[in-house]
């Protein structure tokens, strides 16, 4: 199957034409956010103060990565556990963020979430943390540098690969895909 | 008696932090190989063909598989005719792990407090299992504890009555309910036996053994290929994804039970079934 490329901004279009179980490849700007992040980003939001980042139409990539060897743009960086943003990411969406990236399920209000606001929900390869590194072409700390791995970075990537667990139709990879190769026991 | 320094255990256990997290073993490799012919599912494959090359990108960059890279976990076999000169074996492993984790560019993964979450910037602490055995040699196993299989455990005390098939619905629903959430394909790490603290090491220290190796007991290793292909036709797959292989290995450790108590422990780790051994 052909990858679909993506880069950020992400339109309506963009969102709609994506199915669970596509391949994607991402080139250009991605911000990572973890727990952290997303807590700090979550209380600005209630206090109606402004963001250090606009999240319309940007992808978020959950991730901690380990700290840059010399001469590289960031040390390894695979997705970390998804489910620990899940409280949240419906706020995120609701200011304007597309596409989410991490690895493993989200919860329900999440998967509505993401058909009401037309956005998706991608996995990386969860411990590829290498090779998605390898994708990164610059990073930069644009936020919370305090936090260090749990900062927000500013990366742009190319080709950077993901496959589509949720998309805005309400499909879901992981109960998809589970179901058909599932066998059950003989007795 | 024979001497050991601080500064000779420290030195070791850095190198073993960063080769652990930099280089797969071959037989988790081969496993994963094995795997990729094993498997069915397109998105499968895909997810197993990332990995290897990702360890394939790890070595050659130097840079760990996973940027998790784990609390420090540690089984030390201390020979009982060495004596430890400098200070003391805790000192000399978080030393060790320390220099590690800063030298081999690891990210460092552990807070000071469950609840006040400052991050100790080295590392440290490492977690320590020690036994005292006969001899004049030191043993240390080293596995880099990710988080996210990790909190894919669980301890429950069964009864006896419960038997062969309680265990194995346990263990088989266990990894069904952690899904995606441990990076499969996972090694599935099963203590039976002991008390509730004991059990859990054991399920812990199953995960040091190579991966696939069976247990001694051919009624173990046989529970194991047992709960393996259960665990496998879960359909679960590479990352969850859905497909063949779910899981590389199931391991096994017993020990001694009270007449009352059946004790279980599940540890998963992932397909990063990153570990070390060392003898000194
Ligand atoms: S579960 Fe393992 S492979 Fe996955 S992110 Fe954690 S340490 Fe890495």
């Amino acid at each position: 199957m052909e990858a679909k490329r993506l880069t950020a901004p992400i339109s309506d279009e963009d969102i709609l034409q994506l199915k669970a179980g596509d391949t994607v490849l991402i080139s250009g700007i991605i911000y990572t956010a973890r727990d952290a992040a997303h807590q700090r980003l979550v209380e600005l939001m209630e206090k109606g103060e402004e963001l250090p980042i606009d999240l319309v139409g940007q992808i978020i990539y959950y991730v901690g990565p380990a700290p840059a060897p010399p001469g590289k743009p960031i040390g390894s960086a695979g997705p970390t556990t998804s489910g620990r943003m899940d409280a949240y990411t419906p706020q995120m969406l609701a200011r304007g963020m597309k596409i989410c990236i991490g690895k493993g399920s989200r919860s329900e209000e999440v998967k509505k979430a993401l058909q009401e606001y037309k956005a998706v929900y991608l996995a990386a390869v969860g411990g590829a943390a290498a090779l998605l590194a390898k994708t990164v072409a610059k990073s930069e700390v644009v936020a919370y540098p305090e936090l260090g791995a749990e900062a927000i970075y500013r990366l742009e990537v190319v080709d950077f690969p993901a496959t589509v667990i949720n998309d805005a139709h309400g499909n879901d990879l992981y109960e998809e895909g589970v179901k058909a190769y599932r066998r059950e026991p003989a007795c | 008696m024979r001497e050991l320094t601080v500064e000779e255990i420290a030195g070791q256990v850095a190198e073993m932090c960063q080769e652990a997290n930099i280089y797969l073993g071959e037989e988790e490799i081969k496993a994963l190989t094995s795997a990729l012919e094993r498997e069915e599912s397109a998105p499968g494959k895909e997810v197993l063909r990332q990995l290897i090359e990702n360890v394939r990108i790890a070595r050659e960059e130097k840079m760990p598989i996973c940027q998790d890279t784990g609390f420090a976990v540690f089984f030390v076999d201390w020979g009982q005719e060495v004596h430890l000169v400098g200070g003391t074996l805790e000192e000399a492993i978080n030393e060790g792990v320390r220099r590690g984790y800063r030298e081999g560019y690891l990210r460092k993964s552990v807070v000071e407090d469950p609840l006040r979450r400052v991050n100790t910037g080295d590392n440290t602490p490492a977690v320590i299992h020690t036994k005292l055995v006969p001899g004049d040699k030191v043993k240390i196993r080293f596995a880099p504890k990710g988080g996210g299989s990790e909190n894919m455990s669980t301890v429950k005390m069964l009864k006896p009555a419960d038997g062969v098939e309680g265990i194995i619905d346990f263990v088989v629903d266990h990894v069904k309910k952690a899904g995606p959430n441990p990076c499969p394909p996972v090694v599935v790490g099963v203590g039976i036996g002991g008390t509730f603290d004991k059990v859990a090491v054991l399920a812990k220290e199953s995960l040091l053994r190579t991966v696939g190796e069976p247990h001694p007991d051919p009624f173990y290793a046989d529970m194991e290929r047992r709960i393996l292909e259960r665990v496998n036709n879960l359909g679960i797959g590479p990352m969850g994804y859905g497909g063949r292989v779910t899981a590389l290995a199931v391991h096994i450790e017993v020990f001694p039970s009270h007449i009352a108590s059946m004790a279980v422990a599940v540890n998963i780790n992932c397909h990063a079934a990153r570990h070390r051994e060392r003898i000194i």
